[in-house]
């Protein structure tokens, strides 16, 4: 096991398109794992809930990948960390996960170049 | 360009959050650039130097790692306690959590994809030695290796020996030198 997630990203940009890293390694692949991401702290910062609830909660999540079938599939830790921060915020009614796949659902469709 | 799902559930989210006043585009946007730029292995790469350079701050780095980060100010507050352990001539330590993610991001930035990984999780509390050695990490068999599970309320550092190769290095000499795999136990520093 080495670590190649810097390599593996080996995009062919100039450098001012390449995405964000520290320590020489990529953060985030996509920019959407950011946003997620920062989604979680900024909610967490602002009181909406206790890290440790967030924490639990993708434990949960993570756990029930690492007994599923699945597990032959890539492992999409992004993935699971926005299921997570979206099962948290419908158990605590602040956004229900109904709503969510509705607006998901609703921005999915739109055609191409109208996705701004 | 196809906008994955992923994608489509993350823009929905962010929007309904902005609609109910919970976060601002700006909020997020600024988060971003503090874990990209001010959140990171060169806060523990610091406590590291001054801990090799300071035998006293050493000890109340070892007896309170918390204390320290946030004597240092340094940001990243959801290490709610952070405990350093100290790599020795008799024990070599490496840390993992084995049920998600949970990592000191205050003092080592947000992990690495493979430190999330399935096969990191469960197999280094297994067979470390194998593991690090996959790492180029090779532990004497006369050394002991010791695994620690970092977990929402305790998260771990490794204090790595410092090769004797940098003794006399100033403390920004040593703080550039110091990585984060020998931080999180899988690199054994060699001096230069």
């Amino acid at each position: 096991m080495t670590d190649k997630s810097g390599q593996a990203l080996d995009l062919d940009l100039p450098d001012e398109l390449q995405p964000p890293m520290a320590n020489g390694e990529v953060l985030f692949e996509e920019p959407w794992q950011g946003r997620v991401f920062a989604m979680a702290v900024g909610l967490h910062e602002a009181g909406a809930f206790a890290w440790s609830e967030f924490q639990n909660t993708l434990i949960e999540v993570v756990g029930e990948w690492d007994q599923s079938d699945l597990t032959d599939q890539p492992y999409l830790y992004y993935e699971h960390f926005q299921t997570a921060l979206g099962r948290l915020l419908d158990c605590k009614g602040i956004v229900s996960t109904a709503a969510l796949t509705n607006l998901t659902n609703e921005l999915a469709a739109r055609p191409h170049g109208h996705d701004h | 360009m196809e906008k994955s799902s992923a994608q489509a559930r993350a823009e929905a989210l962010e929007s309904l959050l902005i609609e109910k006043g919970l976060l601002t585009a700006e909020v997020v946007d600024d988060l971003i650039v503090r874990y990209n730029e001010r959140v990171g292995p060169m806060n523990g790469a610091l406590l590291v130097a001054k801990a090799w350079r300071d035998e006293a701050f050493k000890q109340r780095l070892l007896a309170n790692g918390s204390a320290m980060v946030d004597e240092l100010g340094f940001e990243g507050g959801q290490v709610d306690k952070l405990v350093v352990v100290q790599n020795t001539d008799e024990v070599h330590n490496v840390v993992v959590c084995t049920l998600c993610s949970c990592y000191p991001w205050a003092v080592l930035g947000l992990p690495p994809k493979w430190y999330k990984d399935p096969a990191y999780r469960s197999r280094v509390v297994r067979e470390p030695r194998a593991v690090l050695a996959e790492f180029g990490t090779i532990i004497p068999q006369g050394k002991q290796v010791a695994v620690w599970d970092s977990s929402a309320e305790v998260r771990y550092m490794v204090l790595p020996q410092m090769p004797g190769a940098w003794a006399g290095l100033s403390e920004d000499e040593l703080t550039a030198r110091v990585s984060r795999d020998s931080m999180i136990g899988v690199e054994v520093l060699v001096g230069d």
